[in-house]
């Protein structure tokens, strides 16, 4: 496989639409869940009726399409060897815990991998959609209207008081998770995300790092998203998340010029030297890989680097996990191993770019 | 400090939570946290879903200062999935719609603390189901507007949502009386 090939199976073609404030906002993404009425909640370990939904679906919707959504294709995790589940979750199509049900668990995934329906996580169905870029209002539209299209051929244990009855209590009510992807480089660098967190804490909003585990956020990459699904109604928790993510792109930007302006020199050299590393280092260890990734695309947003493309944050924080790797490699690879395949294809990746232009 | 849940030995456990803005603290001795589940750190960090479940003892045993070692809830069993109480608390997870009618009494401060107080759906309502619920819903939403624009002492708003109040309820009625018939 040329690394190209692989790159275009590693990219979801929805990524290279450019959104609004693709600055600054990577992604948008809306989650729903829904729950077969009378049946079991896949937390139950009824393993029958989890068959019995997965059947369903498979019937129904199996290479089907909707509005913009074309050929629907059902994956079982069944079918699937263990690096491939591990890929899919680091396109973010499944979620870890999906790929851990390989009895009963499937996905449906649109053409353009846009949409994801995953069928038997801690739900029966987690309708998922993806937006490059800024796009709450209308990657909600279509998330209804995928919803609809679902309710047409089943029904959903609702409530008229607690809503879309869901497994974990945190989702009851709408079943709406709103996330926005986030790349903060400056509010990070100034030291300000420390006090942002906590002030959108409080209003009902979580922020999280993407990638990396506790408050350390790889990549200078952060998702918002609403806590709330009970008391509100969809489009005031979209309305509530707009407002706070649109304050954040604000900051974000005010601080980039303020750092431009203090410490302009120093803020070249050190998205330059980020660059330099990335296309001519043999050992990269993940963390060091996302913090380069992030200066240099920092460096695309200032105009200073020009000759290389904004994807390249996004495609090679996918491409340097670990299954991405290994799927490359087309073998499993030790840490060690891993850190300098990922120096390889880094170098490979930005090669590719000169060619390009 | 004595441990909040038997009162006899030292704290020497201390929580707080930080819940949408909300700080609770607790303090509990080694043992009844370890019982409560306060010292089990497993592999997967401190979830959501991890503080979701150790929020459930506060609401029996500790602000109501239950003693008694097994709560009434714990024998209440699911018909619909066979989950019992205790085992709801210890996963946080629920096993088939049914579960929230058998837990109901219990389950609106869970809500609460995860929604912002909230324990009442305004969102979506699925078009099959929709009908009556739509309208229901409507009416108290606009019921509320009411009061809001009466407040304002904006009369003539005020008549046009009462007239909308009855066109509903009119409806309402008659799609009962149809449905006897």
């Amino acid at each position: 496989m040329s690394l190209q090939d692989f790159i275009n199976e590693a990219i979801s073609p929805w990524m290279n639409d450019e959104g609004n404030d693709s600055d600054i906002v990577l992604s948008t993404r809306i989650r729903l869940a829904r729950n077969l009425e009378e049946v079991p909640f896949p937390t139950s370990q009824d393993q029958n009726s989890q068959h019995k939904v997965l059947q369903h679906v498979e019937q129904e919707f199996n290479q089907h399409s909707v509005h913009d959504f074309k050929k629907f294709q059902l994956v079982k995790m069944a079918d699937l060897e263990p690096i491939e589940k591990r890929v899919l979750v680091e396109k973010h199509l499944i979620s870890p815990n999906l790929a851990d049900n390989k009895e009963t668990g499937g996905v449906l995934i649109s053409e353009n991998e846009q949409a994801s329906i995953m069928i038997n996580e801690e739900d029966h169905l987690r309708i998922q959609l993806y937006y490059s870029g800024f796009e709450l209002t209308e990657a909600l539209q279509q998330a209804q209207e995928l919803d609809d299209w679902f309710e047409e051929r089943t029904r959903y244990a609702f409530d008229e008081h607690k809503g879309y009855l869901t497994s974990c209590p945190t989702n009851v009510g709408t079943g709406l998770r709103a996330s926005i992807m986030m790349h903060l480089p400056a509010l990070t660098m100034t030291n300000q995300m420390n006090q942002i967190v906590p002030e959108i804490n409080k209003i009902g909003l979580v922020v999280r790092g993407i990638y990396g585990e506790g408050t350390e956020a790889l990549g200078q990459l952060y998702q918002i998203s609403n806590q709330m699904t009970l008391g509100k109604s969809e489009d005031d928790i979209i309305e509530d998340l707009q407002s706070v993510v649109k304050q954040v792109i604000d900051s974000e930007r005010k601080a980039r010029e303020w750092v431009m302006q203090q410490s302009g020199i120093q803020l070249e050299d050190r998205i330059f030297r980020s660059y330099g590393v990335l296309a001519h280092s043999r050992i990269i260890e993940s963390k060091e890989a996302s913090k380069c990734l992030s200066d240099v695309r920092l460096g695309i947003d200032l105009g200073l680097i020009k000759h290389v493309s904004k994807n390249i944050l996004n495609e090679l924080m996918v491409l340097t996990q670990p299954g991405f790797l290994q799927h490359y490699a087309k073998k499993s690879l030790k840490p060690n191993e891993r850190d300098w395949f990922r120096a390889n294809l880094i170098r490979e990746r930005l090669q590719l770019e000169q060619y390009n232009n | 400090m004595q441990c909040q849940k038997c009162q006899q030995h030292e704290a020497s456990v201390h929580y707080t939570q930080v819940v949408n803005g909300q700080k609770k603290e607790v303090h509990l001795c080694e043992q009844c946290a370890h019982e409560e589940g306060y010292m089990d750190f497993t592999n997967e960090g401190l979830s959501l879903h991890h503080f979701l479940t150790n929020m459930f003892p506060f609401d029996q045993s500790i602000n109501q200062q239950h003693k008694e070692k097994v709560h009434p809830a714990e024998s209440l069993t699911c018909q619909g999935c066979g989950l019992s109480y205790s085992q709801f608390r210890r996963k946080g997870k629920f096993g088939c719609s049914q579960c929230y009618e058998t837990f109901d009494s219990y389950l609106n401060p869970i809500f609460k603390r995860v929604h912002s107080g909230n324990t009442e759906h305004v969102g979506k309502i699925p078009k099959r189901i929709g009908g009556d619920i739509h309208k229901r819903k409507e009416i108290d939403q606009l019921k509320k507007n009411l009061q809001q624009v009466i407040e304002d002492e904006n009369f003539e708003e005020a008549a046009q949502i009462r007239d909308r109040i009855r066109n509903l309820k009119q409806d309402l009625d008659d799609a009962q009386q149809g449905g006897d018939a």
